[in-house]
């Protein structure tokens, strides 16, 4: 790396703002931290003084949780706001809930919306740094920074990858933020699901639209299923979980046609027996819980990044 | 205040006679004044060396939120903002609180429109409470003042009733204007494409638009009937109002300026002031909407000034309301098509005043002798910038701020009177 490289970015909003040097940047940092997470005593002071806000408009246990964990190891304060869509329905906005919220002088607001978009948003209306936990469809960039991580762990390099990601890519900020993050790290990535949940515009992202489940896992390095929501039955996308299951989910057979070392991933949580069987989730490839522990690394190192500016 | 006037060395420009040329035109009593009729002794002059002489500009699709919501908008304010855009008249779509689907709302309407800067002509809704259920009393509203019909903003999805609106309606000479759009397509925030695709919002493809656009023009084919699609946005519909047109099928269409001017792209910040419905399309789209407002496929251009304040628009985009303003950008956002070159100065005028005043049958849109003079004076060529000063309406959400324009309206005039000027000509 460049020795004048310096990370300048004061929100983290989604995976686009990233150049390769800031991807990175930000996963030396995080490898630099994952040593903490080992030691016996599992903190240091780095952001020790600052508060740290988590704003949760959406159920979430792992994401929240890892932000804490986070934070927590670095030294801040750390506050949880779980805003129910009931508490926007009775009337306070999102900019007045940010309003308030930056009255209070937080370094961080870290903000899980269900609206794509809010993020940004938000970013404009507070003094604090926004990150940005996943915003309705839009972009959702610790997850794929901790995938970015995971996958460089277990492969040594981030380039010439072939990436696949299997199921419902449409409502996925997983997805979205994975095809512009890999991409920008030299990889192709081939998503491939029931045409009813892919975006006809996908190509646009620069993702590689497979024709078939073969096409999308054949010669992979990481085959990645991402969770298919119960609600999506009723839109109507899918006829049935079990069709599904069937169709589009990662068992024995079809993982044969991938790379014998590929890696085998997956956001969570896990429907087991939907999006891939117990066997390959539980298998010496699945590194779903490798990519947990890398979670609260890359979160430390974008909490260190932007908490400390 | 007089309204007798000696309008000099404008470029006279009246597409129902198909007169466009240097000279005089003579106001009497509010009224045009026929070539060669005595003019009084001291009739005041105006001089519109540099400017266009047209006939008032007709909005055939505005929502002026009065009944129910007049922080966003009022009946006065709404038609100061039309004069400011060269407009003498506005038809206002019933989608008020209460739905204008009665004589007692239209009668009020037009009880507020005899203190408004401009004409206004009140649209009730095909169906009562526009639930799309029933029709409403369209004898009534006829009779009480209503222009034309329309569900506008609550799609109708019953086939059945706007087959039985089209042909009831047309016992009345109300004119049907139909917002075509499948409501389980339409679901979504923005344009389906590339840009939607990026930012995460649910796309609406223009099918949701065109399906419903076939199925009024099957209608209207079958019964024999007229229906006037509003605010067309993309190639789709064209397509298929195009052929319908060569059928011989009595269809006409509008488009607003923002479908010839802007595509999704507007959207890619999560501005939501580039929020619409229908909304902001691709840019092969834009270029359709243009060909098609000089190939004669669209009939007008209306704003589909929809006001809304900071509460429904600085918000989530999913969440912020549809719309934009659009009577005072209208007019120099479709001088730009005469400034390409896509469009003749007597075709902008067909497209803005004469049209829609035919599909609504109104006696306006013409510098006809004998007619209202309700007239409009253009610079097209003075360019500036829009701002906030030039907006009359109580909202302000539009994209346009800070586009440099190439003209406008500098003075409009209802029956001789003059009801805006921007500047002393």
């Amino acid at each position: 790396m460049k020795t004048e490289y310096s990370f300048s970015h004061r929100h983290i909003l989604g995976m686009e703002q990233f150049s390769r040097d800031d991807i990175a940047h930000i996963l030396t940092t995080a490898e630099s931290f994952k040593e903490i997470s080992a030691r016996s005593i599992k903190k240091v002071p780095v952001l020790r003084g600052r508060t740290i806000v988590n704003l949760f408009f959406e159920a979430s246990t792992r994401t929240r949780l890892s932000f804490e964990v986070a934070a927590k190891r670095m030294s801040a304060d750390t506050f949880n706001i779980s805003a129910s869509t009931s508490s926007t329905v009775k009337g306070e906005t999102l900019i007045d809930t940010a309003r308030n919220i930056s009255a209070m002088h937080p370094d961080v607001i870290i903000l899980r919306h269900f609206s794509s978009g809010a993020s940004q948003l938000m970013s404009q209306y507070v003094q604090a740094a926004v990150i940005n936990a996943g915003d309705g469809a839009h972009q959702h960039p610790s997850q794929s920074l901790l995938d970015l991580m995971t996958v460089q762990e277990r492969k040594g390099r981030l380039d010439g990858l072939k990436i696949a990601i299997i199921g419902d890519i449409t409502h996925s900020r997983v997805a979205r933020s994975n095809i512009q993050g890999f991409r920008t790290m030299g990889s192709e990535v081939h998503v491939f699901g029931p045409s009813t949940l892919v975006p006809l515009h996908i190509e646009s992202l620069g993702a590689v639209r497979a024709p078939t489940l073969r096409d999308a896992l054949e010669n992979a390095d990481v085959v990645m299923a991402l969770r298919i929501q119960r609600e999506r039955l009723h839109d109507p996308l899918l006829p049935s979980l079990r069709e599904y299951a069937q169709r589009f989910g990662l068992s024995h057979e079809p993982l044969g046609w991938a790379k014998e070392d590929a890696v085998i991933m997956h956001p969570g949580p896990v429907n087991r027996g939907v999006e891939m069987s117990s066997e390959i989730a539980d298998s010496p490839r699945s590194v779903i819980l490798d990519q947990v522990s890398n979670g609260v690394a890359v979160r430390m190192a974008l909490l260190y990044l932007v908490g400390n500016a | 205040m007089s309204n007798s006037w000696i309008i000099e060395n404008g470029r006279i420009i009246d597409p129902a006679s198909g007169r466009d040329e240097t000279g005089t035109l003579v106001v009497t009593n509010g009224y045009i004044a026929a070539a060669g009729e005595p003019v009084p002794a001291n009739t005041s002059r105006i001089d519109a060396r540099g400017s266009w002489v047209v006939p008032g500009l007709i909005d055939m699709h505005t929502h002026l939120r009065e009944p129910g919501e007049e922080y966003k908008e009022d009946i006065l304010s709404g038609a100061r903002a039309a004069a400011a855009g060269g407009f003498t008249g506005i038809a206002c779509m019933p989608n008020t609180i209460p739905v204008n689907d009665c004589a007692a709302v239209t009668q009020f309407i037009l009880e507020r429109a005899r203190q408004a800067a401009v004409r206004i002509y009140p649209v009730g809704a095909i169906s009562r409470g526009s639930q799309g259920e029933l029709l409403a009393d369209l004898g009534e509203l006829k009779n009480a003042g209503a222009i034309a019909v329309s569900d506008d903003g609550r799609p109708l999805v019953n086939s059945q009733l706007m087959r039985r609106a089209l042909e009831y309606a047309a016992d009345f000479d109300l004119t049907v204007i139909s917002h075509c759009e499948d409501i389980f397509l339409g679901k979504g925030a923005m344009h389906e494409g590339p840009v939607s695709t990026r930012l995460g919002l649910r796309g609406i493809p223009p099918a949701a638009e065109a399906v419903m656009v076939y199925r009024d023009i099957a209608l209207a084919e079958w019964t024999g009937k007229a229906v006037h699609i509003a605010h067309v946005s993309c190639a789709q519909s064209l397509a298929l109002i195009r052929a319908a047109k060569e059928r011989g099928v009595q269809v006409s269409a509008e488009t607003a300026p923002h479908y010839f001017t802007l595509t999704d792209e507007a959207a890619t910040t999560y501005d939501t002031r580039a929020k619409m419905n229908p909304p902001l399309r691709s840019e092969s789209d834009r270029q359709a909407v243009r060909q098609a407002l000089a190939d004669g496929t669209i009939d007008a251009i209306a704003t589909d000034h929809a006001p809304h304040s900071c509460l429904e628009k600085e918000c989530e985009f999913e969440l912020a309301a549809n719309g934009i303003i659009g009577l005072e950008s209208a007019l120099p956002l479709s001088l730009a098509l005469v400034a390409d070159g896509l469009l003749s100065p007597l075709r902008l005028v067909e497209l803005m005043a004469l049209n829609p005043a035919k599909i609504l049958g109104l006696p306006a849109g013409t510098l006809q002798p004998g007619s209202a003079a309700d007239i409009a004076i253009i610079r097209p060529d003075q360019p500036f910038i829009f701002s906030e000063a030039d907006i009359c309406s109580k909202s302000r959400n539009t994209p346009f701020l800070g586009c440099e324009f190439p003209g406008r309206a500098v003075l409009t005039m209802v029956g001789g009177d003059i009801r805006f000027q921007k500047e002393l000509l």
